[in-house]
């Protein structure tokens, strides 16, 4: 069973396609890196995946079933998740209550409006084991406005990985950093264990290409080149997708 | 027979009232993205400026011209002062909005004191005409006439001024316009203006009609919010047709079905919201 | 200790009709109280749900107009009374809550504006039921285990012990795990569905949370007037706690009550002497809004904590 497949996947906003037929597969265990020029449709194709967009047609099989007209949360119960192109954490908690936030999607507890959460020790402690994965355990008292960009990425990262997830969405985690921050989210997103898959966009090809197994290139919502790193680069379409861009 | 003729003549009265108060409003709305919760004030504030012109012996229309004048004055002042200091706070400006009406209807309240006022309408339209078989009063025919004649000045200046396009644009995309080099800001205050000129015109020319009492704020903004919101934000075609249908359903729904008027009037409100709920800017140029 | 303050401030509350001495005081008192609770239940809402409502009243509204109907109607006892009021417009503000809901932002807020208009109307118009603009009176204090509440000291002591379980019960609920997820949900709702959250369910919970402690304000209202009115479910009624609860400092626990206060006293006491209270209360909002958006208790906050760390 693989990952995801999309199965002719459609979206047009006012007749113009953003998403136009696409059909691919994430095998389990796999990076996956998607590229393109802008406005090539691939945060569309993100929100697609994830459900913060409904389909005009087509399928999003996650590790086989059907989840296309399933709402984003129910995809995350179902061990979906994702990091978006703009820091969307909690500016004014800290980086623990963030992570907490996070754990506490997937469980029963956060229906419970009864006792307090400050009690819970035990959710605290489960945060700051994810923050010391990311190397910023040393920052878990530190509130999230008060932190660099670079290690903000690394937060929305952590809070992804806290959800334990089966498949990993990454939208562009390298933008906007220092070749030094870059280097340290790399050596976290190759730490991540196989059992995550993981698809990814990026815009920074030298780190993006090095991760990468398969690519997948889009343009104007189609896809038009897909195979491992020879053979992408290698290709006179892409080529000409990214000059004649 | 001369029931329904009577009623529809009222309704289409109370319609071409509502248009003007809501007008003004739907501008507002559709151009600032501001519900200016005290659009009812200024259209009450603007029935007793104009009742203290005509107690001084002001000819009619005179009277309610100035009185859109006087209030699009303080209009333009409420902008300047306050509501430009909250840009890109669409919610804190609809706050500042809400406390100027409690503002706007204490002051009132002070300066006319608590007693329902009728206004004594122009000796030109007074008594009442056959029409139809029955007799109407030729007061409301002439709001009619005065609404229609608004309706159509206002289309010409949407429609045909350069004013007009850049409203146009404003509604449509503001960032676009913005980035065109249309004076936002500028227009915003002029738009904000015309809005409340003709709230404080139409609290005059529906004087006769509703009278003027403390209380007619809050009885006269959620009219314009249901017309607005049913004829669709920043379209003044919507506002005319929409005014047309809540003249109506009020009036029919006042006399036919008195104990549930106001849940016929407010339903429809609640329909639209409920049904279309992303179709609150739902894009309208005219 | 954390409860410190809180057992303080309790303990102030119970001795201030001795303090106060006079009837008239005591009775604003209770009036703040119910005033306070219902700011409370919008802060709900508005502060820590970032849905800003404008038909509130009606929650208070029906709540008191249930009670004093099946009191007065059908003669139910009132225990059974105020449980069934409490449970009618709980069920109401479901309802309306899933109707509300299909929208946000300004949407939302026309939707609660029509939705309390209707009941304002029904209450107006259904003179059958409702008795119309002259409302429901006669309605007598009940004798809770016994004690007679018709005195304003017995009454006060009433409603602060609800108002103190109110006030535990909804700080609770703020500090619990549901209710950082309804912050979440205001402040990142995208981020939230993306972690796993229902967030139109978190929503809809907090609607129908609002909607009972806005009943309770209303039971304990209806009591304290002996008399309900179409005029509790206006506009300017729901445009009033909006206006405690923005003032006061919306997503805060001490904003609503602060804010009900000031609404009150100026209302009374202010009035005594300066005759615009009524504008001197929308001046004072404006400026709130302008100058101090988060309300008056987070402004204190942090000009105190300015005024301490001064070099």
């Amino acid at each position: 069973m693989t990952a995801l497949a999309l199965r002719g996947l459609r979206k047009s906003f006012g007749g113009l396609p953003a998403t136009d037929d696409v059909t691919l597969e994430i095998a389990r265990g796999e990076r996956r890196l998607i590229i393109g020029p802008n406005g090539a449709g691939k945060t569309t194709l993100f929100n697609l995946i994830s459900g913060d967009l409904e389909p005009d047609a087509g399928s999003v099989l996650l590790f086989g079933e059907e989840v296309a007209h399933l709402r984003p949360d129910q995809r995350a119960q179902r061990g979906l998740a994702r990091t978006y192109q703009i820091i969307t954490l909690f500016p004014k908690s800290t980086l623990v209550e963030n992570i907490v936030l996070a754990l506490m999607g997937l469980s029963p507890l956060r229906w419970h409006c009864w006792h307090g959460l400050a009690g819970r020790r035990d959710l605290y402690d489960q945060a700051r084991n994810v923050l010391e994965r990311v190397g910023l355990a040393q920052l878990a008292a530190r509130r999230v406005a008060d932190v660099s960009y670079g290690e903000k990425r690394r937060v929305e990262i952590a809070m992804a990985l806290a959800q334990q997830p089966r498949l990993l969405l990454l939208d562009e985690p390298l933008a906007g950093l220092s070749a030094e921050e870059r280097r340290t989210v790399q050596d976290l997103l190759e730490a991540i264990p196989r059992d995550i898959s993981i698809v990814m966009i990026e815009h920074d090809m030298d780190t993006a290409l090095a991760f990468a197994e398969k690519i997948t290139v889009l343009h104007y919502g189609k896809v038009i080149v897909e195979g491992d790193r020879a053979h992408v680069v290698a290709h006179p379409r892409t080529r000409e997708v990214y000059l004649g861009a | 027979m001369g029931f329904w003729i009577t009623q529809s003549l009222n309704s289409l009265a109370l319609g071409g009232l509502l248009f003007i108060l809501s007008a003004g409003f739907s501008l507002i709305f559709g151009l600032m993205r501001i519900a200016n919760l005290s659009h009812g004030a200024y259209f009450m504030l603007g029935a007793y400026v104009g009742l203290t012109l005509l107690q001084k012996g002001v000819n009619f229309w005179i009277a309610a011209l100035a009185a859109g004048a006087a209030i699009a004055i303080l209009g333009g002042l409420v902008e300047r002062i306050v509501l430009r200091q909250l840009a890109g706070r669409t919610l804190s400006q609809v706050l500042a909005t809400l406390g100027i009406a409690f503002i706007i209807a204490d002051a009132c309240l002070w300066i006319w004191s608590g007693d329902p006022i009728p206004l004594t309408g122009p000796a030109s339209l007074r008594g009442a005409v056959p029409v139809l078989g029955t007799h109407f009063p030729l007061y409301r025919l002439g709001v009619i006439g005065i609404a229609a004649v608004i309706a159509l000045a206002l289309w010409l200046l949407v429609e045909k001024t350069r004013i007009g396009a850049m409203i146009r644009a404003g509604v449509d995309d503001l960032d676009m316009a913005r980035a065109v080099g249309i004076p936002v800001k500028a227009l915003f205050t002029a738009v904000f203006c015309l809005g409340s000129a003709l709230a404080g015109l139409g609290g005059v020319i529906a004087g006769p009609i509703l009278s003027v009492y403390p209380g007619l704020d809050a009885d006269m903004l959620p009219l314009a919010l249901v017309v607005v919101i049913l004829g669709g934000v920043g379209s003044l075609g919507g506002a005319v047709l929409g005014s047309i249908v809540i003249g109506f359903i009020y009036t029919f729904g006042n006399a036919l079905l008195p104990d549930l008027a106001y849940v016929i009037l407010f339903l429809p409100m609640v329909i639209v919201l409920v049904a279309r709920p992303r179709g609150l800017f739902g894009r309208i140029p005219t | 200790m954390r409860y410190a303050s809180s057992i303080a401030a309790l303990v102030a509350l119970a001795a201030l009709p001795f303090a106060l001495g006079n009837e008239y005081y005591v009775n604003l008192a209770s009036q703040v109280l119910i005033a306070a609770i219902f700011a409370m239940s919008l802060n709900l809402l508005v502060g820590y749900g970032g849905m800003t409502s404008l038909g509130h009243a009606a929650y208070l509204g029906v709540g008191a107009y249930a009670t004093a109907w099946l009191t007065l109607r059908l003669g139910l006892g009132p225990l059974g009374a105020g449980a069934a009021a409490l449970a009618i417009t709980t069920l109401m503000a479901g309802f309306y809550g899933v109707l509300a809901l299909r929208a946000s932002g300004l949407g939302f807020l026309m939707i609660t504006l029509a939705l309390g208009q209707i009941l304002w109307g029904l209450a107006y118009r259904w003179v059958g039921v409702t008795g119309g603009d002259n409302g429901l009176s006669g309605l007598a204090r009940p004798a809770p285990l016994g004690i007679d509440i018709t005195g304003a000291r017995p009454f006060y002591f009433f409603a602060l012990a609800v108002f103190a379980v109110a006030f535990a019960l909804v700080a609770l609920f703020v500090r619990s795990p549901f209710g950082a997820s309804l912050q979440g949900a205001r402040d990142q709702p995208r981020r939230m569905r993306a972690l796993g959250y229902n967030v139109w369910m978190i929503r809809w919970i907090t609607f129908v949370l609002a909607g009972f402690w806005g009943a309770v304000a209303g039971v304990l209202y209806v009591y304290y007037n002996n008399f309900i009115s179409p005029h509790a479910l206006s506009l300017t009624q729901s445009a009033e706690v909006l206006l405690m609860v923005i003032a006061g400092g919306a997503a805060t626990l001490t904003g609503p009550v602060v804010g009900a206060a000031l609404v009150v006293v100026m209302k009374n006491v202010v009035s005594a002497y300066v005759e615009r209270w009524t504008l001197l209360l929308g001046v004072v909002f404006v400026l709130i809004v302008m100058f101090l958006p988060d309300g008056l208790v987070p402004g204190v906050q942090r000009l105190y904590s300015r005024w301490r760390t001064r070099p």
